[in-house]
């Protein structure tokens, strides 16, 4: 961890405009924020951890616990919702034995919401993996995550 | 014609490339490598519906949802008999006719399309192929024939207003920022799209991203600006990559950096990813975002022209007002002012969605009606359903009843309905929406997005959430209406910023317009759409085949029969998911859901 941490740092000078994209780089490379790796953070750019801490509560785009294997992202945007994303979200989370977002046991997968993936043509939509789903419907929904792969194309 | 004229156009937008759109390059490619069918991909096209969308040029040829087993055929009537594929023609939802090319579409027709002139024209990834569709003659007009203070006039005699959604008059601000004192001043792009159902920057950033760059660029001459930042939301890697690609290829090419064509102008741009806040939309929490802050807005004044990122002068427009400008300082003032209504000049880009037939991304000019774009562009509503309402602005704006069918959109007709214009994202609704739940839908968001700063806001949206979950979860009582339109009017009083000040809006207007609904699940204990859950049961008819797909498909049990007999749902058991609504096949249509009746009890044994 140390190492990754150190790599990340040594391309920032260490001021308070970069808190957000080094806790962004460190995300990536871990898929959450780590506690340590915040307090760390802190002392690089010579604020106290709280503050850190502060700014990465903010904003959504930032996790405290790892992620499972795969991430379903399902979209809540106006498209989706009024398309049946809530009967999405419903369905996912029952095939998964998971009771709202959040990370299966195995840590196989993560179920979270996102506003919206810009995909509104095709709603109700989810993204496995960065790919976009779309059109989806409870049974197609129950496929998709017992493949646990992309349907085939045409 | 002559296959070797022929340019083949693949959409590759977010909405054709979930759809599989590079795969089909990639077979084209490979099968066409050696011919001199030029193939290109480009940005959005607009009609996401109706993706992956392959365009053969000079004929115009359109071909609509194209899969990867397709390419051989393309391939073969390109190379070899020259008869285009009519099978993957565009078939009009309403009068079924197979539509050869986009030039026949009815979605096209009625467009005018300047911000997204070059979206599905031009490789976003070329330079070369932006400028040779007149692409930087603005920027050149700029620096060499232009003061600064006759860009602003221009600016200002367009009417171009601020197209993130407030309107404000895009000169007057340049104007300010311009005879602001200062000697380092910053542009600023806002492309936090953060409205969910919304996606008209991100097109415009996916297919014409040097517009946005040149926009920029002629502002920064204007103000006397030496640094750009784009905000730019992390959930739009796409539109972040061909970004990084675009300034990378202007720097090469002299649009960007010190010594801009020759001229004594230094201007160079930076990305900054948002982190997924809402509120990061408004200007002064952008900036103190940018900073590396907790993105919560402050008071203003002092406002961001004299004392904005890091305290300079900064200037802050939207992706499509920037997209405006380098077209209106190449074409005049005049041009663009001739398009449009009288106090909202030039077009407004919707991201058209929802229960429509053609969902996908439109422009018209400013003034045209919601009919015409939800019928006419739009192909009315999906499935041949009844017209509820339309949602403009986001959680912002509002719902409009077909009684406004035949109003104007523009900025100011908008706000007085009770909506906004906002950056433009257009939901259509239809006769399955339940106006409550989509009020409380947008509650849900901008309650979670509330930054906490102002009470009335981050207290008054939860208190308002609580009151219309209770409505659509059968709790409403007597006095909840009057309740939310009194929270409604102090939030939108008390609070500090656009976030607040607009969040009861979906509310209000809805209130305003549909208030039966909200009557309906109160005193009558109906939903009339029959959307929520808490009071709708689900029945089988006596018209059931006996195919036990719905029995097989209900996880909760709840349903009993033989093969080729009637089924029936035991109440007490069914959760209400509806996959028995949605499996039972179209030909039968025998499970139906009800509101108002069985086993919710109305006091004066009331069904619909």
């Amino acid at each position: 961890m140390e190492e990754t941490l150190q790599t990340i740092l040594s391309k920032f000078d260490g001021k308070q405009e970069e808190i957000i994209p080094i806790l962004q780089k460190v995300q990536d490379a871990y898929t959450y924020l780590p506690e340590e790796s915040m307090e760390q953070i802190a002392r690089f750019i010579h604020v106290p951890a709280s503050r850190v801490f502060g700014v990465a509560t903010f904003y959504a785009q930032f996790r405290f616990t790892p992620t499972g294997k795969n991430i379903v992202s399902i979209c809540r945007g106006t498209a989706c919702h009024v398309r049946g994303a809530p009967a999405i979200l419903e369905e996912t989370t029952a095939v998964l034995g998971l009771d709202g977002e959040g990370t299966t046991e195995d840590m196989e997968y993560t179920v979270e919401t996102v506003a919206c993936i810009g995909c509104c043509a095709l709603a109700p939509c989810v993204t496995i993996n960065e790919e976009v789903h779309g059109n989806l419907n409870k049974k197609k929904v129950r496929t998709l995550l017992a493949k646990g792969s992309k349907p085939d194309d045409g | 014609m002559t296959a070797d004229h022929r340019t083949v156009l693949i959409c590759r937008g977010t909405g054709c490339e979930s759809s599989r759109s590079p795969a089909i390059q990639a077979a084209l490619d490979a099968e066409l490598q050696d011919s001199d069918v030029e193939i290109k991909f480009t940005g959005c096209h607009g009609m996401c519906q109706q993706g992956p969308i392959v365009i053969v040029e000079p004929e115009g040829t359109f071909y609509a949802n194209v899969k990867t087993k397709d390419a051989p055929k393309i391939v073969e009537s390109l190379l070899h008999d020259g008869e285009p594929v009519e099978r993957l023609y565009y078939k009009d939802p309403a009068t079924k006719e197979q539509l050869p090319t986009y030039h026949d579409i009815p979605f096209y027709a009625k467009q005018k399309r300047l911000v997204l002139h070059n979206c599905g024209r031009i490789n976003p990834e070329e330079i070369s192929d932006y400028v040779e569709a007149g692409g930087y003659q603005g920027l050149k007009k700029a620096l060499f024939e232009l003061s600064p203070e006759e860009i602003v006039d221009i600016v200002k005699q367009s009417g171009l207003r601020g197209r993130g959604g407030g309107g404000f008059s895009t000169g007057m601000k340049w104007q300010f920022c311009q005879q602001a004192k200062g000697d380092v001043k910053y542009v600023l792009c806002n492309a936090d799209e953060g409205d969910p159902g919304a996606f008209m920057d991100r097109s415009v950033l996916e297919g014409d991203p040097h517009a946005v760059l040149e926009g920029m660029a002629i502002a920064g001459s204007a103000i006397g600006a030496k640094q750009g930042y784009i905000y730019c939301r992390a959930e739009y890697p796409l539109a972040i990559k061909r970004l990084q690609v675009a300034i990378r290829q202007a720097r090469e090419q002299g649009y960007l950096g010190k010594g801009i064509l020759g001229s004594d102008f230094e201007f160079d741009i930076e990305i900054f990813q948002g982190a997924g806040a809402f509120v990061c939309g408004e200007e002064t929490a952008l900036m103190i975002s940018i900073e590396g802050n907790r993105g919560m807005p402050r008071v203003r004044p002092p406002y961001p022209a004299h004392s904005g990122l890091y305290g300079k002068p900064t200037l802050l427009n939207n992706v499509k007002t920037y997209a405006n400008v380098s077209q209106i300082v190449n074409k005049g003032a005049d041009w663009f002012a001739g398009i449009g209504t009288e106090k909202s000049k030039g077009t407004a880009v919707f991201a058209l969605t929802g229960k429509i037939a053609n969902s996908g991304l439109i422009e018209v000019p400013m003034g045209v009606t919601p009919r015409e774009i939800i019928y006419d562009i739009g192909g009315g509503v999906l499935n041949g359903k009844k017209f509820k309402a339309v949602q403009t602005g986001g959680p912002s704006g509002g719902c409009l009843p077909e009684s406004f069918m035949d109003v104007p959109v523009d900025y100011d007709s908008l706000i007085a309905a009770g909506s906004m214009m906002g950056s433009g994202g257009m939901v259509v609704l239809d006769e399955d929406t339940c106006m409550v739940d989509v009020a409380r839908y947008f509650l849900d968001f901008t309650e979670k997005e509330s930054c906490g700063k102002c009470v009335p806001c981050r207290l008054g949206t939860k208190q308002m959430l609580t009151i219309l979950e209770d409505i659509v979860e059968g709790r409403g009582k007597p006095g909840d209406i009057e309740l939310l339109e009194e929270l409604g009017g102090g939030i939108k009083g008390g609070s500090l910023c656009g976030l607040g000040q607009t969040a009861p809006n979906p509310v209000l207007s809805t209130l305003r317009y549909f208030r039966d609904e909200y009557e309906a699940h109160i005193f009558h204990n109906k939903c009339p759409a029959k959307t929520c859950k808490h009071f709708i049961t689900y029945h089988i008819l006596d018209s059931c085949v006996g195919c036990q797909l719905c029995r097989k498909n209900c996880s909760a049990e709840a349903i009993s029969g033989e093969p080729k007999g009637i089924h029936w749902i035991d109440q007490t058991k069914c959760h209400k998911c509806g996959v028995c609504f949605e499996v039972c096949p179209p030909k039968v249509f025998s499970v139906e859901k009800r509101t108002g009746d069985l086993e919710i009890h109305t006091g004066e044994g009331e069904s619909l």
